[in-house]
């Protein structure tokens, strides 16, 4: 009689992103390898996950670029989806699953809206920043595409300790915000190192003809922050507590503008 | 000629400081900052209150502007605000509960 069952071998790996261990499971040897190596420095030896997903690996097809992702919630279950992958997450079960194709970016976007929604609910969110830690502090660097983060990234002094020249991850503490390392990575294709500080400062990226700071007043500092948040889900709730989250953050941590031109120099102004 | 009501969105979360309204989508995390004119509609917006009424009070004794005209400008922004989700409007007085976002 034909054997009416194959074994699969559940291969695993745990991701550990700002303090929140996410492991993964795949059958696909190669896709584990791969995953190995895009999260190198992220991988953990955590044995009590968070959050477990399986991922279901799909035939490679051609997925329109512009399909915006949608993260919607029913029944207490996310899903995520996009040209390219469709997710789904319940948080009560700290289970999902992934289905995509063998490639890097799916999920990492995946992980990318996992852990807005996780931090949104923390008092904490994901930035459109680079961030750094010098002298035990660290400093945030925010703008849109083409403000500075890969220069200013690309410019920082031996002693300072590159968290992501693209998206920052903020959590909320007692004392203050801290800053940790992401593998989410800009232009520069360098991951941040897996460490973290205390926020010292925000800096909104402005070029211009000479290296100067300016504070900006509570009101232009929230807004430029709101407008340099990742956050992609439908959900009355946590766009509530990720708006009144960033007037928080503003109240703690000073946000100025930082004007450089690009060379090295800069970084006399930080730490 | 009808009259219109407009009513706060529940729906957004919304927060002023050193005077200007900030306000962020629910639907799609779109973040909209007002301006005076729209600040002062958005706060007097309680549903129960007729536009002209609103425009009578609060905008005409601040503005130095000719009633029909304010009335007609504030149609017109309470529609595009409408359009953004951002305010109700109806022809009837709008039932609203509590905002949960704002704080002032």
């Amino acid at each position: 009689m034909p054997q009416l069952t194959t074994e699969v071998n559940r291969l695993s790996l745990v991701i550990e992103i700002g303090d929140m261990p996410v492991r993964v499971h795949t059958a696909d040897p190669q896709f584990l390898g791969m995953l190995q190596d895009r999260y190198a420095g992220f991988v953990s030896s955590s044995q009590q996950p968070e959050i477990e997903f399986d991922v279901d690996l799909t035939p490679a097809r051609i997925a329109d670029p512009n399909v915006p992702v949608r993260v919607t919630q029913r029944s207490r279950r996310w899903t995520f989806e996009r040209g390219d992958f469709r997710a789904e997450w319940e948080p009560a079960a700290r289970t999902g699953w992934i289905r995509q194709s063998a490639n890097p970016y799916s999920i990492d976007a995946v992980l990318r809206i996992l852990h807005t929604l996780v931090l949104a609910r923390q008092g904490g969110f994901l930035l459109h920043s680079a961030s750094a830690i010098r002298n035990g502090k660290a400093f945030l660097f925010a703008g849109v595409s083409e403000a500075g983060k890969t220069t200013i990234s690309r410019l920082a002094p031996p002693d300072a300790t590159l968290l992501t020249d693209e998206i920052s991850y903020v959590r909320k503490h007692e004392s203050g915000y801290t800053a940790y390392g992401t593998p989410f990575t800009g232009e520069l294709a360098k991951l941040g190192e897996n460490v973290s500080a205390p926020i010292a400062a925000l800096y909104l990226l402005a070029k211009g003809s000479e290296n100067r700071i300016d504070p900006l007043a509570p009101a232009e500092a929230t807004r430029s922050l709101l407008a340099n948040l990742l956050f992609f889900a439908e959900d009355e709730d946590l766009v509530q507590s990720i708006f009144h989250s960033a007037f928080d953050f503003v109240s703690r941590v000073p946000v100025s503008r930082l004007t450089f031109v690009p060379d090295a120099r800069v970084w006399e102004l930080i730490g | 000629m009808s009259r219109l009501y407009v009513a706060r969105n529940p729906r957004v979360a919304a927060r002023s400081l050193d005077g200007e309204m900030m306000i962020m989508s629910a639907r799609d995390s779109t973040l909209f900052t007002l301006n005076k004119t729209a600040t002062i509609l958005w706060q007097a917006a309680d549903g129960a209150t007729p536009l002209d009424e609103i425009v009578h009070q609060h905008i005409c004794p601040r503005f130095e502007v000719e009633p029909a005209e304010a009335l007609q400008d504030a149609e017109t922004l309470a529609r595009e605000l409408a359009g953004h989700e951002i305010l109700q409007i109806s022809e009837e007085p709008i039932p609203t509960r509590n905002p949960v976002g704002e704080s002032r």
